[in-house]
């Protein structure tokens, strides 16, 4: 190749903070979440030097890395975060492992000392390496010039490719100051890293000739078809559509499948619907698309869906088998393993067992009767179910885009049951780490991507305290999110937790001394609003959306209302107890059931 | 009942090729103490300058899905070439190199040389009161050396733990 004048741009030479800005560039970049400090100023220098790149300043760097997990969740693209040494990468590493656990795509540039002072116990510095190397699917620390283009560029490969996950490049200040050569991505592939994504043309079979012969299939799908793109959420719909089976989504899943179309089971697991849980534990067939086992999915692992094969599709291999063992394994992305599937299951000729099957849809319609997500909204109290159902009715009846993020605990297990998500992309929770705080700094990086999109963080008023600094940022960027708080003034899943298996007693579980969410949201200049009336929820509602800012809508509810169904610690998805006024009630919890989490 | 192969203990020499950089050892330790695998043995050091790999062989025991879980997380760690599970891929030899003191003196003495030569452990270290003996061989030749010359004096153990490699033809990379 001739030396063309992109070429020679190829090599040139830059301090290391304008080669971190390039490669970002380079790789995409029109964001950052960030906060200053002492190792990063070379960087922030640079960041004033231009206009390409959009710096969003967080007032906390948990909330950093969560605002890139939502940007990155709504965008399908790597999210990314810049924060300085020492105490800058150890808030940070809260919203790695959440980032970690969900496979949410994200580059953490921290800053570091200079090379010559590292172990030294400079001032602000941490071995981020050290402490980010279990939080983090890989860290870089970079001490050559030479090398900080190549690892930038690596960054954003390991990040985004084969099981998305967070990617920390640890930048000692010298580096950042220093000249050397700036490479582009190289077009070569890595040396060790290249996860497989095409499935196994025989695994592709094997799992469509066990479908066909199913009599009582179920396909239960997760986080992965969302990570693999809209496109294989497409392909899931089209998939399930034509085999005519039944489907149920993890809550990472949400959205991958419609939430009201008819062969839709609801969410399943631990708070999942009665229908869907019984489907798994009844099935004969399970294809599980890009979900992992989890142990809030599969309660008691000896009792989990004893009578079926088991099909697994995960795009990283130390999935399969790592709970339950399966009977076929398929390693690749979701949306080329579900075209493979489509392809192979229209041409494969296994006729496929529909007389069994319309008996096993007359079963599941038979569960669906329990209506297990009943509630009776009565009285002059807000049922916490009926406000998010009432948001997802109003929301959808307006018609705008609407994502929707949670903290943790119970309005969170509400939200994946009353709100319907049509489509992927636009449901944003923190499940495998389960992280209280969760919810407005990632609704801030999706308002960030979707400037014109309604953002909803549903919370609950422990929840949001954790990160309620955030509320400055929406007020510096005019980002207008709505936090909608179910307000019962108690941590509500632990509450709930105590009352089935410590007797009620309430320890430390109150939320005393609460602020006024009004004027609280007011200080940030934001709309306060609270509602208690149950009469006035649906104009309340209707009034946060039509604010053109922020707002923090208070939203009084029951207070000792519990979340059901529930799958108890300990126990299999024939053991689900219904809600009050419902066949059940309270199933005893073993010993061992009160040692899990 | 549970499937005798969920439950039955084996053991497994992995060996792993990986980048020859810095924290890759942290990474593979971290791997094993965070998800709570067992580690027997483990042996690093580099095998190929030119690539920049270095190669690390870990003995280690498990159940037939926790041993495959450990392959499959070495496997997806960015810096990691290749996993292979010696146990599995057929014959292998693994050795071991250690480093014996015996502090003795009389009978005791003469005793402890004459069981070196039996063992074919070399004195690469003597003083009229004390030798070190290298030996090298399979864990068990080694423990059954040490344990002999424990009533005799054996005074310090110096062990490299496992390196493994297959028999015959084909190799690892």
């Amino acid at each position: 190749m001739s030396a063309s004048p992109e070429t020679l741009a190829a090599t040139r030479t830059m301090n290391g903070a304008e080669i971190v800005l390039q490669a970002l560039k380079d790789n995409g970049v029109e964001v950052i979440f960030g906060y200053p400090g002492g190792a990063v100023l070379p960087l922030y220098d640079a960041i004033f030097h231009q206009n390409a790149i959009r710096h969003i300043l967080v007032r906390h760097e948990q909330a950093a890395v969560h605002a890139a997990e939502g940007y990155a969740r709504s965008t399908g693209k790597v999210g990314v975060v810049l924060v300085t040494s020492g105490p800058g990468a150890t808030n940070a590493v809260t919203g790695l492992v959440d980032a970690l656990m969900d496979s949410i795509p994200v580059i953490c540039l921290t800053g570091q000392v200079p090379t010559h002072l590292i172990g030294n116990d400079a001032f602000q510095e941490a071995d981020t390496t050290g402490i980010t190397r279990p939080a983090t699917k890989h860290n870089y620390l970079v001490k050559d010039i030479n090398k900080l283009a190549g690892v930038m560029h690596e960054a954003f490969y390991v990040a985004k490719s084969g099981r998305p996950g967070p990617v920390v490049v640890d930048l000692p200040k010298d580096i950042l100051i220093g000249k050397g050569p700036y490479t582009e991505a190289p077009t070569t592939p890595h040396r060790s890293y290249r996860p497989k994504t095409r499935p196994e043309p025989q695994a592709i079979q094997a799992a469509v000739r066990l479908l066909k012969g199913a009599k009582r299939p179920i396909v239960y799908a997760g986080g992965g078809v969302i990570n693999a793109g809209p496109e294989a959420s497409r392909l899931l719909t089209e998939f399930v559509r034509l085999s005519g089976m039944p489907c149920t989504n993890t809550l990472m899943g949400l959205g991958a499948y419609p939430a009201e179309d008819r062969q839709f089971l609801g969410m399943l697991g631990m708070h999942g619907t009665y229908e869907a849980n019984l489907a798994m534990h009844g099935c004969d067939v399970m294809l599980n698309i890009g979900a992992r086992f989890d142990d809030r999915v599969t309660g008691r692992l000896n009792a989990f869906s004893p009578a079926s094969k088991k099909i697994h599709a995960d795009i990283d291999p130390s999935s399969i088998n790592k709970s339950v063992p399966v009977d076929v394994a398929i390693i690749g992305d979701a949306a080329a393993t579900l075209a493979a599937l489509l392809e192979c299951w229209q041409q494969d000729p296994t006729p496929q067992d529909r007389p069994a099957l319309a008996g096993w849809w007359r079963q599941i319609e038979e569960w669906r009767k329990t209506n297990c997500l009943q509630y009776r909204q009565e009285g002059a109290i807000i049922k916490p179910q009926h406000a998010v159902k009432r948001l997802y009715e109003i929301t959808r009846e307006l018609g705008r885009e609407t994502f929707i993020s949670t903290e943790v605990g119970q309005h969170q297990m509400w939200a994946a049951q009353y709100f319907g998500f049509q489509q992927p992309n636009h449901w944003l929770t923190s499940g495998g780490l389960g992280t209280m705080g969760y919810g407005l700094p990632a609704a801030m990086g999706v308002q960030v991507a979707h400037p014109d999109a309604l953002v909803i963080d549903i919370a609950g008023e422990a929840s949001i305290l954790m990160n309620i600094q955030e509320m400055a940022t929406l007020a510096q960027y005019r980002l207008p999110v709505k936090v909608f708080i179910l307000n019962n003034e108690y941590m509500g899943m632990v509450r709930q937790w105590q009352e089935l298996l410590h007797g009620s007693r309430y320890s430390e579980s109150y939320s005393a001394a609460l602020p006024d969410f009004v004027k609280l949201a007011e200080s940030f200049h934001a709309r306060g609003m609270r509602v208690s009336d149950p009469n006035q929820l649906d104009a309340a509602i209707r009034e946060m959306i039509a604010h053109p800012g922020a707002v923090i809508m208070d939203v009084l509810v029951e207070k000792e209302e519990s979340c059901f169904p529930m799958i108890p610690s300990g126990a299999a998805h024939n053991e689900m107890i219904l809600g009050p006024g419902q066949a059940g009630g309270v199933a005893g919890v073993t010993d061992e059931g009160k040692v899990l989490v | 009942m549970p499937n005798p192969s969920e439950t039955a203990l084996r053991n497994a020499t992995i060996a792993v090729l990986v980048e020859n950089e810095a924290g890759i050892l942290a990474r593979v330790v971290g791997l094993f103490s965070g998800r709570g695998y067992n580690i027997e043995s483990l042996t690093v050091a580099p095998v190929d300058d030119a690539r920049r790999l270095s190669r690390i062989t870990i003995v280690t025991s498990g159940t037939e899905m926790v041993i495959e879980q450990i392959k499959a997380q070495l496997d997806r760690l960015v810096p990691v070439h290749k996993v292979s599970d010696l146990t599995l891929e057929g014959p292998h030899l693994a050795r071991e190199l250690a480093l014996i003191k015996v502090v003795s003196r009389g009978e005791n003495r003469v005793e402890a040389l004459r069981l070196a030569e039996a063992f074919r452990a070399r004195v690469v270290d003597a003083t009229t009161e004390s030798f070190v003996f290298e030996l090298t061989g399979a864990g068990d030749k080694i423990d059954a050396f040490c344990a002999l010359m424990q009533p005799i004096g054996l005074a310090e153990v110096s062990r490299t733990g496992v390196v493994a490699i297959l028999r015959g033809p084909s190799g690892l990379s």
